[in-house]
């Protein structure tokens, strides 16, 4: 279409009368005048560099203007060879590595390879243990949730909610320094429990976060579920049918926004998850605005999973009793930071040289895990994070495949975005949420 | 169907059914997967018909040496089924299942892209997370590590398994 030329200009001084030349719009586009019109698609290279692509993500775009006629997401700009790492490394070194992965869910990544490695085992987790693993995983999924939220209104324009999400997630990274000394990446469990327990103060602050958030929560409702410029680029916004969500593996909200109330938690339960009372949260919409209704109902079952595993928090170790298996060492905070504590340190060190042998080998060597694999398949707050561990009877895993949830949503990425607008594409990516830590390894 | 029962009733259609730990592996023949997990999926009493993982396995010392795993979970049951298939070293092709499950697409890019196992009649069948250019296949036992070269004096770190401390 040719543009027309502008109308003439306002009348006094004209800025741009030293620089400006006259538009000669073209009579008729090359080809046009002898009746025949070309039309050519663009192909536009969305990333791996965007702000908006939810970190180094190439999307390949074919476009006929501003539709979206192909689709092809390009992936790998992150991979660090992490499955790999975890070949030459002991058990316990694992955990370090497997954190890292998905680092919006880390505490996901580490329950699930450490309740995998349980399972060779053959042991069972403390009780205390096991509650506080479960109220870890619930608070990660609520601000791994609320980067999702904060980055998909951000990327559509509603900034505010983007510090206000962020804002609420500082008060969980805060509960998680307490616990583990990091805020993310937090190699907090253990193959048998827990690096160490919650300090003094720990079950307070979480009680004063579940007082926060659900007004909190409220107020994201109020900024954006009636929101008509929210509602116009979600609603009706990269709709796939169920069947074909299911066909290509997708997990998580995005399936749940679907209809498929299909959820770990409730349908392979792990972690003591069955004695929980929680709703899996689904819509039957399957848009971008029933991903976004999800993740804010999901938020609140989240919070009632907390409350219910600080009611019920026993006393006790949260380390496994074994000593072949239990990580040596008992940590405390001190001067200078996490260390072992001085106690312990006097104990092996002028007391016991068994437990200084033990010490040493447990570290140095790690466990042995006796050979066979196993699948262990967790709900993420991307979908279903299955970690399919194979041993041989080392003292180093033999293989560690982590089948991430991302990885898998992002086969879907051309369902929900051809045929659709370049602008829609923002919106479905944003909810998908996913995280190339995850996709790439 | 719990475990046992899901194992006997394997048991009627492959001869190779393991349980162990609270799981059911099924070991095929590489000729045969595509049929097994059509059969596994349309079952009626089964149900498997969700793909959860397609991964494979190196084991350089044992033949065949690359093992393909595909799980298999039913909603309907909650249960889950793993099959696995091994393939030769020199040359590793399977049958692609994208056919039975569509979910196996990318999957099984990825299981070429660090196994080199060739996928038969895969849609698309290239490097997704390396570059395409890539020679090598990476998570198998016998490519290397890799050291590390440092501007630091032009020292050089040793690849993981040749480090001394």
């Amino acid at each position: 279409m040719a543009a027309k030329p502008s109308d003439s200009p306002p009348v006094g001084r004209d800025p741009f009368s030293d620089t400006r030349r006259e538009f000669d719009a073209p009579a008729s586009l090359p080809g046009e005048e002898h009746g025949d019109v070309r039309e050519e698609t663009m192909l536009i290279n969305m990333g791996p560099q965007h702000p908006s692509t939810h970190g180094v993500l190439r999307m390949v775009l074919e476009l006929d203007g501003e539709s979206v006629v192909s689709c092809r997401p390009v992936v790998g700009y992150l991979h660090t060879g992490i499955e790999k790492n975890t070949e030459w490394r002991t058990w316990q070194q694992g955990i370090a590595f497997v954190t890292r992965m998905d680092y919006l869910a880390p505490f996901f990544n580490e329950m699930a390879y450490c309740t995998a490695v349980e399972r060779l085992l053959g042991i069972e987790v403390p009780p205390r243990a096991r509650v506080l693993r479960v109220m870890l995983c619930e608070l990660n999924r609520i601000a791994s949730h609320l980067v999702a939220l904060a980055t998909l209104s951000l990327e559509l324009g509603a900034i505010s909610v983007m510090l206000y999400g962020f804002r609420e997630r500082e008060v969980i990274l805060d509960i998680f320094e307490m616990a583990s000394g990091l805020r993310m990446n937090h190699a907090y469990m253990r193959i048998g429990g827990l690096a160490m327990d919650l300090p003094d103060g720990a079950t307070d602050r979480v009680r004063s976060f579940l007082n926060l958030m659900p007004g909190r929560i409220d107020e994201y409702e109020d900024l954006l579920s009636q929101n008509p410029i929210w509602l116009e680029r979600n609603r009706g916004v990269g709709v796939v049918p169920k069947e074909t969500l299911l066909a290509l593996g997708a997990t998580g909200p995005i399936l749940r926004a679907a209809g498929v109330p299909y959820d770990v938690r409730r349908d392979d339960p792990y972690g003591g998850y069955e004695d929980y009372e929680f709703d899996v949260v689904t819509r039957t919409a399957g848009d971008c605005y029933a991903r976004y209704e999800v993740r804010i109902e999901e938020m609140r079952q989240s919070l009632l999973i907390v409350e219910q595993c600080l009611e019920r928090l026993p006393e006790g170790d949260v380390k496994v009793d074994d000593p072949k298996v239990r990580f040596p060492g008992h940590l405390s905070v001190g001067p200078d930071g996490i260390g072992n504590d001085p106690r312990y340190l006097a104990h092996i060190m002028e007391e016991s040289m068994e437990a200084l042998i033990n010490h040493f080998k447990l570290v140095t060597q790690g466990i042995r895990v006796p050979a066979g694999e196993v699948y262990q398949a967790v709900e993420s707050p991307r979908g279903e994070l299955g970690y399919y561990v194979v041993s041989d009877g080392g003292n180093r895993p033999y293989r560690v495949r982590v089948r991430d949830p991302s990885f898998v949503n992002l086969q879907s990425l051309p369902a929900m975005v051809e045929g659709g607008l370049v602008a829609d594409v923002i919106a479905c990516v944003g909810s998908m949420d996913p995280v190339m830590g995850g996709v790439d390894r | 169907m719990d475990v046992q029962a899901l194992a006997h009733r394997l048991r009627d259609r492959f001869p190779d059914v393991i349980v162990v730990r609270d799981e059911v592996t099924v070991v095929v023949d590489a000729e045969e997967v595509v049929a097994a997990l059509s059969w596994l999926r349309d079952e009626p009493d089964l149900v498997l018909v969700w793909l959860a993982d397609l991964s494979a396995t190196d084991w350089p010392d044992r033949e065949p040496r690359f093992w393909v795993a595909y799980h298999l979970f039913s909603f309907q049951h909650g249960h889950r089924v793993r099959v696995k298939a091994g393939l030769a070293s020199e040359e590793p092709r399977i049958a692609t299942v994208t056919g039975v499950f569509p979910a196996a697409n990318w999957l099984e890019r990825e299981v070429f892209d660090f196994y080199g196992v060739v996928f038969e009649g895969h849609p698309d069948l290239r490097r997704i997370i390396m570059p395409d250019d890539w020679e090598g296949y990476p998570l198998r036992k016998d490519y290397s590590l890799g050291g590390v070269g440092t501007q630091y004096k032009g020292a050089f770190i040793p690849p993981v398994d040749e480090r001394s401390v």
